[in-house]
């Protein structure tokens, strides 16, 4: 028994220790300062992830005029509840890139009542517009429509496509899926082969390689983020099947998110396309947040990003240094 | 003369019986079904599944390709992990589900040591690689410890206690680099879960072999085997005969941090690089099903280890044969459920059990029938 508790005890501790490695920041008290609460999912998500809170880090200081409280995770009912802890912290503004899309009416319900404004970063969420003053989101279907626009300009004689979907349901997974299917239905393109590779670079290796045993023809990939795209191109390199710009390549390989070693890829003429998501949101919510505090009114309540698509015929060392994240 | 007949009949069924009661059946029948399948599906595709041909991979080395090859390539991370997970299961009547975030954190290890502060390696010397693979199989080992430590010495449930890794595990895969997403664009590098140059036969297998021969030998030679089962079927009987079962529960957590490690090679190397959250994400379900489907007990004791392999690449076939007939996306977990479930059915003692007393029924009532006549 004594064993037990003891045992109970190591674990509380660790779980403490963890817990308290966390950012704590003491609160200035009776400055002027902006407080924002931000509430992000893991920043180990991904590298687009780690890039946005990155970005949001380097906007939301105390040089800028902010006392920022940050929250991370993947779990909607967390969030959820940071979302409470925040509003009874008082804070003038709370920043959210929520997990899921339902659940959130109440919690900003509650906001609204307390006074603070609520922007939504990155994601949108299934609530009546007037519970948040204003949003910063990405439109994953423009993101996909770019892309597919793009491969329709390739003018290829065939289109035979493999297509590496993402975790299933995931809002980048449906806009960037829904345009190539409508592309495929539209154009009357092939579909070699459409499966989700859950955003892993082993899974889409796996996949491709199924497709390669097979004996099945393709000649595009098309890939619904950075990593699926290079499992992909390990694939080929594997089976020795020409990919990118070089004269008579065999494959066209498009990716998504923009990551500095995935341009530097284009670069390369290794692959043909990277489409961008953009993660840098903050920028925009800064000066959201300045029109509030100056009383003006916000002329659009949804912004969505500048995003581009990259060409590996186009692209730039600028753009991979500017755009790479 | 009928008395001939019905003493072959009879050793004809002891025979069945025999096979139907050695634990291999399960495993290996699921994989006679699998590959069943597939030549049925022949039938319907362009080209056979078993087929393997030899071409160059795009550095102009020879490669082996086919189906085939690919289940023996990809289906090594599990064997591997299902050779520690075995010994984990039969020592302490639980499971590790700590696998797939400390094979990050392995990863992660990795990549530190070979891309340094920058983030980003161009070549690889040999002398590194030993280091950061040494230093994979140290820190694999510590996390092994821990679960064993909190299993064997506090007893507490493996699966909560390996549970405190799972959830930081990736976390802590993150903080080693920093947050970075380090990669390496080192073609060396790639040799282990690729091809050596000259050699068509993808290198995961010849690791896997390699982990497979060397438990064996342990096995063989040690009292290893003995012990753990010892101790999984009666802690305390064992301990009475001088067995420490606190020592063998800690030891099969320490030999799965090693099994571990090894992936952690394989998985970075896959992808010159890692991503925290999606490396080996969920695989230690897999190899806990590959222990299951090799109809080892659950709840400890006695274990084979054969068995367990086959296991893992009865799953790894079963995902191939899956991507071959291009299942929709939407519905690949649920074939992959529907699969499972009918063979863990199949292969649980209960059924088994019933199985085997329904055939011992028939035979008889054969006998009897003949002896009648």
């Amino acid at each position: 028994m004594k064993k037990r508790i003891f045992a109970l005890a190591l674990v509380a501790s660790m779980i403490l220790a963890v817990t308290a490695c966390g950012k704590k920041e003491p609160a200035d008290a009776g400055s002027d300062l902006i407080k924002v609460g931000i509430i992000n999912n893991d920043p180990n998500e991904s590298g687009y992830r780690t890039a946005n809170d990155k970005s949001m880090k380097e906007q939301f200081t105390k040089a800028n005029g902010y006392e920022a409280t940050f929250k991370y995770s993947l779990k909607n009912d967390e969030q959820i509840a940071y979302a409470q802890k925040m509003i009874q912290d008082e804070v003038d503004y709370l920043l959210l890139s929520a997990a899921d899309t339902s659940g959130w009416d109440s919690v900003l319900k509650d906001a609204k009542d307390a006074g603070i404004k609520v922007i939504l970063f990155d994601r949108t969420v299934d609530a009546s517009e007037d519970l948040y003053v204003a949003s910063v989101v990405s439109d994953m279907a423009k993101e996909g429509k770019t892309a597919v626009d793009w491969l329709k300009g390739q003018k290829l004689s065939e289109y035979k496509i493999i297509h590496l979907q993402g975790v299933m349901g995931s809002a980048a997974q449906i806009g960037r899926s829904g345009a190539l299917n409508d592309a495929v239905t539209s154009e009357g393109w092939t579909m070699v082969q459409q499966q989700t590779a859950e955003w892993s670079s082993d899974k889409a290796q796996e996949i491709v390689q199924a497709v390669i045993d097979a004996g099945t023809d393709f000649n595009v990939i098309y890939a619904e983020n950075d990593d699926m795209a290079k499992g992909a191109v390990a694939a080929l390199d594997k089976a020795g099947i020409t990919h990118g710009t070089a004269e008579g390549a065999k494959v066209v390989v498009m990716g998504f998110d923009c990551n500095k070693w995935a341009l530097e890829e284009l670069l390369a003429g290794n692959w043909n396309y990277d489409g961008q998501c953009n993660p840098f949101q903050a920028g925009d919510i800064h000066k959201i947040i300045q029109k509030l505090e100056k009383g003006e009114t916000i002329a659009e309540k949804t912004i969505i990003l500048d995003e581009k698509g990259f060409d590996a015929a186009t692209i730039t060392q600028a753009d991979v240094d500017k755009y790479g994240i | 003369m009928t008395d001939v007949k019905v003493k072959k009949e009879f050793s004809i069924g002891a025979f069945m019986g025999s096979i139907l009661r050695h634990q291999i059946f399960i495993p290996a029948a699921a994989l006679v079904i699998l590959l069943l399948i597939n030549l049925v599906g022949d039938f319907f595709k362009d080209s056979s599944f078993f087929t393997i041909s030899l071409l160059h991979n795009s550095a102009g080395n020879p490669v082996l390709s086919g189906n085939l090859i690919s289940v023996l390539d990809f289906g090594s991370e599990l064997a591997i992990l299902a050779i520690g997970m075995t010994l984990v299961t039969a020592a302490t009547g639980g499971q590790d589900i700590s696998v797939g975030a400390t094979i990050a954190i392995a990863g992660s290890v990795v990549l530190r040591i070979v891309c340094g502060a920058d983030g980003v390696a161009y070549s690889v010397s040999p002398g590194t690689l030993i280091l950061a693979f040494g230093a994979a199989c140290v820190v694999a080992m510590i996390c092994g410890a821990f679960n064993g430590v909190l299993v064997a010495i506090f007893r507490i449930q493996p699966m909560i206690a390996t549970l405190i890794l799972f959830t930081a595990g990736r976390s802590i895969a993150s903080w080693i680099n920093g947050g970075a997403l380090p990669r390496v664009n080192a073609e060396s590098f790639t040799y282990f879960a690729g091809f050596i140059p000259g050699i068509p036969i993808p290198t995961p297998f010849f690791v896997a072999v390699g982990c497979i021969i060397i438990i064996a030998i342990v096995l063989k030679v040690t009292n290893l085997g003995l012990y753990t089962q010892a101790v999984g079927i009666n802690e305390s009987s064992s301990k009475l005969n001088g067995i420490n079962p606190v020592s063998i529960k800690i030891l099969s957590f320490v030999i799965l941090g090693l099994c571990v490690a090894v992936c952690g090679l394989l998985k970075v190397s896959r992808a010159s690089g890692i991503t925290y959250s999606v490396i080996a994400k969920d695989i230690e379900m897999d190899a806990i099903l590959a222990v299951a489907l090799g109809g080892n007990a659950l709840s400890g004791g006695k274990f084979n280890m054969t068995a367990s392999i086959m296991g893992a690449y009865v799953i790894q076939m079963l995902t191939t044969t899956l991507y071959r007939f291009e299942v929709e996306p939407d519905a690949l977990p649920a074939y992959k459920a529907i699969v499972v479930i009918v063979l863990v059915v199949i292969s649980a003692p209960t059924v088994r059990e019933k199985a085997k007393s329904l055939w011992t029924k028939m035979t008889k009532g054969q006998k009897k029938v003949k002896e009648v006549a």
